[in-house]
């Protein structure tokens, strides 16, 4: 069991199957954690866990903090603004200097893509990459995941993530993990922000957004970053809205109800229309809260074992 | 070559009337049923705790709660053997506050188990009395604990197994223990 994942959690690219469902299932039981009147267990006592965010992060960091502290890990956060980075230090000095103080693991988001595994091939922690550049962002991969199989079994569900596709790591974890469980996926979205070939991967795409609701199971509907606008991907936002915007009166005409997920934080009227947002088909508080749940997971199998202990502590125990 | 050598301990007829015993063991020390609640320690220790409900029922007429604990984040050798797989959910059904709670398990052998359970239900409330009813009482603590229900007590030594199968999931009552095979010297 000790390092079923191995070291580090860097995407859902390079997990097998069997690895996504072992953190998916582990997930289940941390959910009921998160239930209690003490939200707390003790069995990451003594490890010391460094959040290192290098872009700006409030769900995402709170969500990895909760999951430390209720599994009693010791957590250090450390933003770039207010760091020995914006002093010109590298992203390896900077590690090395946090691991010369006996830390256990680092989670960490970055504006490149790549620099989670630069980072995991240099420390002898365990690194979790909490999103990196366009790359990936696996724990929000497992979380859709496990939102989507609360309601359904991910085999053979079709799934429809709007939007963003070309500059979201969200997008690029879901598709790898829905993939690897067996899903239908597709994308759908201006063609200017969806990534050339990406059929190849076995990805269905639409370029109407009525024609993957008419299609789809699930909608994962992707944050449309405002700065798009200005860099010329799209015309305006009104315009996306009018051709993309996930609206109630598009669903309405839907052969079945949509299971609509977002991984926030969301532009209301942009991408997503507020009624759908907080509408009877949003699971979009489902995916916070399964966040947490999914992120004990993740540092729970990550932590702790050694296995040349292992074998002197057999035949001590109760079973 | 050593073989292992294989003895029935408790059969069918032998485990229900060991079970029986147990509770009205637990009923003279927790006379007041409306008090109690048993809290099986997962896995098989939560089909224990549902026979003795259905024997406390026949005998007072009283549906007594029941709980399940998964010990497995309040083990003490995590740094040792890492991560292990959840065994089950846990859950209370009531408070525990002021109430005689009984922690339940198929084989007392170190007491760590129970240590865990201990700690753990610690985190859910602050229970009047907890005591500890076990079906096998196999010997070999390393810790200061002792059960104060016990249904059959066997000395073993370490390398030999005690296996209890329920009919719930494994087709049949029984406790066997299976004894290491020694090699000839």
């Amino acid at each position: 069991m000790s390092g079923a994942l191995g070291k580090d959690l860097l995407s859902l690219e390079h997990l097998s199957a069997d690895q996504i469902r072992l953190v998916l299932d582990t997930a289940e039981p941390f959910k009921e954690i998160s239930e209690r009147a003490i939200k707390k267990v003790p069995v990451l006592r003594g490890k010391t866990i460094v959040n290192l965010f290098f872009e700006a992060s409030t769900r995402t960091r709170i969500s990895f903090e909760f999951a430390e502290k209720r599994l009693s890990a010791d957590t250090v956060n450390v933003a770039a603004s207010g760091s020995s980075v914006v002093k010109g230090e590298t992203l390896v000095d900077t590690a090395r200097n946090l691991e010369a103080m006996r830390i256990d693991m680092v989670v960490m988001r970055h504006g490149s893509s790549g620099a989670a595994k630069f980072l995991a091939d240099r420390i002898e922690s365990n690194v979790i990459n909490a999103g990196d550049g366009k790359h990936e962002h696996p724990t929000q991969g497992l979380l859709d995941l496990l939102t989507i199989r609360d309601h359904r079994p991910i085999a053979g569900t079709k799934v429809c993530i709007v939007g963003d596709v070309l500059h979201s790591r969200v997008a690029r974890s879901n598709i790898w993990g829905l993939l690897k469980l067996g899903a239908e996926v597709a994308v759908c979205g201006p063609q200017s922000l969806l990534p050339l070939g990406i059929e190849a991967l076995g990805v269905r795409v639409f370029r109407r957004v009525e024609e993957a609701i008419a299609w789809a199971d699930v909608l994962n509907v992707l944050r449309l970053q405002l700065e798009r606008m200005q860099a010329g991907y799209i015309p305006s936002l009104r315009e996306y809205y009018r051709h993309f915007g996930v609206t109630v009166e598009r669903l309405e005409k839907a052969p079945r109800d949509l299971l609509i997920l977002h991984p926030g934080p969301m532009n209301r009227g942009v991408e997503i229309d507020s009624r759908v947002a907080d509408g009877p088909h949003s699971v979009i508080l489902n995916q916070v809260t399964n966040g947490v749940a999914v992120r004990m997971a993740a540092l729970y199998l990550l932590a702790g074992g050694k296995p040349e202990l292992a074998e002197a502590a057999k035949g001590g125990s109760d079973r | 070559m050593p073989t292992d050598e294989r003895q029935l301990l408790l059969d069918e007829r032998a485990f229900a009337r060991t079970l029986h015993r147990m509770a009205l063991d637990i009923l003279r020390q927790n006379p007041d049923p409306e008090l109690l609640v048993l809290i099986g320690i997962q896995r098989r220790g939560v089909e224990i705790a549902a026979r003795l409900a259905s024997h406390l029922a026949q005998e007072t007429g009283a549906q007594v709660p029941r709980g399940a604990l998964d010990i497995t984040l309040y083990r003490d050798d995590f740094e040792v053997v890492g991560p292990r797989p959840l065994v089950g959910p846990t859950h209370l059904p009531v408070k525990l506050d002021g109430r005689e709670a009984w922690i339940v398990d198929d084989v007392l052998f170190s007491g760590r188990t129970v240590r865990a359970a201990l700690d753990e239900l610690a985190d859910f409330g602050r229970p009047g009395r907890i005591g500890l009813a076990v079906l096998v009482d196999r010997g070999g603590r390393e810790l200061p604990i002792q059960a104060d229900v016990v249904g059959e007590r066997v000395p073993t030594a370490a390398g030999d197994r005690v296996e209890v199968f329920v009919r719930e999931l494994d087709g049949r009552d029984a406790v066997e223990v299976v004894r290491a095979g020694r090699s000839a010297p």
